[in-house]
């Protein structure tokens, strides 16, 4: 018990600072190595602007138009249920908010832990649906790297550490939520350095598209 | 000398490389989405030609040398190199099987624009020797004989001549102050000369005044296919010089879907400057012209008609309203393609492939997509704005026995025009 609480002060504590930092600078270096490289000055006449049209793929590209769905149900349908399950596990969890709101400061209602479970189990579920399409389907098994599965893993772990640390499922508790917070910082680790940076540049690959699209006339 | 070349390549690469391209990489997550969007995909079923595979050269040169981690990789030796052997195995993923249709930057999740990076990539696969032969070959010819198929101006005077006799109308060279300074493409002078003579009539009947040059006629651009920016802006050069000689204030591109894109959208940027006119493509024209009550047609077709948007002219364009009225003035009996406008599917020809002859039977591959999407309205007739997608669906309707011919818009407008009553007009105004 004495060694599993020193594992938790130790992930809770100087790791956690370590994790935070490292994600923080690694974030800030990528946004940087992004937009330093600037885009080239546009002299064709322009049909529309590109700070609306940008912004409208930001949102609008979250959902699939009707022709893809029906071509990639199972990608459309299984990417929504995870990232949807993930983000309520993440954001609306009580013990989280009361994290987020130690960080930053900020704080907002979160959902009955039964909710949270149900969607955490979803999520893991389709967590797993995702690796077997990965591995199985042609496309995807072709352009799979290591880096997808080292994130897959990941990912997959924190998700599986939080539930299994709510459930009681590993004893003593603290090693449980200790396994479950060093997830979280793996997590937070790699982020800038593998595509889990998608969370934040994914809004930037889309409001450049929709700009490009958008000058020509065209809402992307 | 391959090392050099090579290293050539590869600096082209890195000069490619830009904001959004960064973007773009950091965000794929290998979802595979691209590959549902991508006809040379979906018709072959080969994961080799997922979109977002046929770019990784770019990437890797991306990864190592724009991240903080590539760079770190590079410094432990883990980073995957860049090779000859490799630009030479993706030669036919970024040439043969892609035609830029750009419809896999349409339904990125992530909101890759992979078109954009396709002809980045191209620029890169130019320098380092490992262009196709056949978009070699039209880029020479381009830059010496003014066409990507050698066609001189004594080709078009002939048409010139043979149209004035059909039509007995005169068609203007070399006029200057003209509003509209027109472009042609070869392929449509070769194998349709019923455009030239179509604009002759439709000019005429609205009453527009235009001319064409003989400094200049070559509206496509083959350096813009082959991905080479220095082919391409001498090309863009010609037009511009030919427009600022007959002081023109407006130029117009013809039925060619990629030679509107380049000189409408990269041109400008190919030469570092905004050009002292503006450019339109023929169906704007038209369009602009019927809105304003200049097109007086009379009857209208009666068989069912379909419509195939060229990508370039659609989705990279912004043109999709227009041919539809236009069409409508002219059809009774219209029926859209189901994915049709900015999600319309490629015909299969366009981005090089059709100048490419070793990509034959994929362009025929990725045809039977829109093959699909015909069978699915059944028209008695196919209706398009482009003479390279014309061509392709000829002759892919041709190869699987449907016999389903194929029309041109402009064509087709002025085949309903009303006949000017000339001489009773001139008494009336006089």
């Amino acid at each position: 018990m004495n060694g599993s609480m020193e594992f938790l002060l130790w992930v809770k504590g100087p790791l956690f600072t370590i994790a935070m930092v490292i994600f923080a600078i690694g974030l800030l270096a990528r946004l940087l190595e992004i937009f330093l490289l600037g885009r080239a000055p546009n002299y064709a006449e322009a049909r529309a602007g590109e700070w609306l049209p940008g912004l409208r793929t930001m949102i609008a590209r979250t959902v699939a138009d009707p022709g893809t769905f029906k071509r990639a149900p199972f990608n459309v349908v299984v990417g929504w249920l995870w990232h949807i399950g993930f983000l309520i596990a993440l954001l609306l969890f009580i013990p989280h908010i009361e994290l987020f709101k130690g960080v930053l400061g900020l704080y907002w209602p979160g959902l009955p832990n039964p909710i949270v479970d149900l969607a955490t189990g979803v999520t893991l579920v389709a967590l797993v649906a995702t690796l077997v399409h990965r591995m199985t389907h042609p496309v995807k098994r072709r352009i799979s790297t290591t880096e997808d599965y080292l994130v897959w893993t990941v990912v997959f772990m924190v998700v599986l550490t939080g539930y299994l640390a709510y459930h009681r499922l590993v004893e003593p508790y603290p090693l449980a939520l200790g396994m479950h917070i060093l997830s979280a910082e793996l997590l937070l680790v790699l982020l800038p350095f593998t595509k889990l940076t998608h969370i934040f540049t994914a809004f930037i690959a889309r409001w450049y598209n929709g700009a490009a699209f958008g000058r020509k006339g065209v809402q992307s | 000398m391959t090392e050099l070349t090579l290293e050539r390549g590869l600096a082209a690469f890195r000069a490619e490389i830009d904001a959004p391209t960064a973007a773009f990489f950091s965000s794929c997550v290998h979802c595979g989405i691209c590959a549902q969007s991508c006809p040379f995909y979906l018709e072959t079923g080969d994961p080799k030609y997922t979109p977002i595979l046929k770019l990784e050269p770019l990437r890797l040169v991306w990864e190592a040398e724009f991240t903080l981690w590539g760079k770190i990789k590079g410094l432990l030796g883990l980073q995957q190199k860049v090779t000859d052997a490799m630009l030479a195995e993706w030669e036919e993923l970024l040439y043969d099987s892609c035609s830029m249709c750009g419809r896999c930057s349409m339904v990125c999740p992530v909101g890759n624009d992979l078109a954009y990076m396709i002809r980045k990539s191209r620029e890169g696969m130019v320098q380092a020797g490992h262009a196709p032969e056949g978009l070699i070959n039209a880029s020479i010819r381009a830059i010496t004989t003014g066409s990507p198929m050698g066609l001189q101006w004594k080709t078009l005077a002939v048409q010139i001549k043979h149209v004035e006799a059909s039509t007995g109308l005169e068609i203007p060279v070399d006029k200057q102050g003209a509003e509209y300074m027109v472009l042609m493409s070869s392929m449509e002078i070769i194998n349709f000369p019923e455009y030239l003579e179509a604009i002759t009539k439709i000019f005429d009947h609205a009453g527009v005044t235009w001319t064409l040059s003989t400094e200049c006629f070559e509206a496509t651009n083959a350096g813009i296919q082959i991905g080479n920016k220095d082919i391409a802006a001498q090309l863009v050069e010609r037009v511009v010089a030919a427009a600022e000689t007959l002081k023109v204030p407006k130029v117009i591109s013809p039925e060619c879907g990629h030679a509107f894109t380049a000189i409408r959208w990269e041109g400008p940027n190919l030469i570092g400057r905004p050009y002292p006119f503006r450019v339109f493509h023929i169906v704007e024209v038209l369009e602009e012209l019927r809105a304003a009550g200049r097109l007086q047609t009379e009857g209208k077709e009666s068989d069912r008609l379909s419509m195939h948007d060229p990508c370039n002219l659609a989705r990279k364009s912004g043109v999709i309203q227009q041919q539809r009225n236009l069409i409508d003035l002219v059809a009774e009996d219209f029926v859209d393609l189901k994915e049709h406008g900015k999600f319309q599917w490629c015909c299969g020809a366009g981005g090089g492939v059709s100048s490419n002859e070793r990509a034959e039977e994929l362009k025929m591959a990725a045809f039977k997509r829109k093959k699909a999407q015909i069978e699915e309205v059944a028209p008695e007739r196919m209706v398009t704005m482009c003479a390279t997608c014309r061509t392709q669906l000829e002759e892919g309707l041709e190869t699987f026995n449907m016999e389903i011919p194929v029309i041109g818009l402009t064509e087709m407008i002025a085949e309903h025009l009303v006949e000017k009553p000339r001489a009773a007009e001139d008494d009336a105004e006089a």
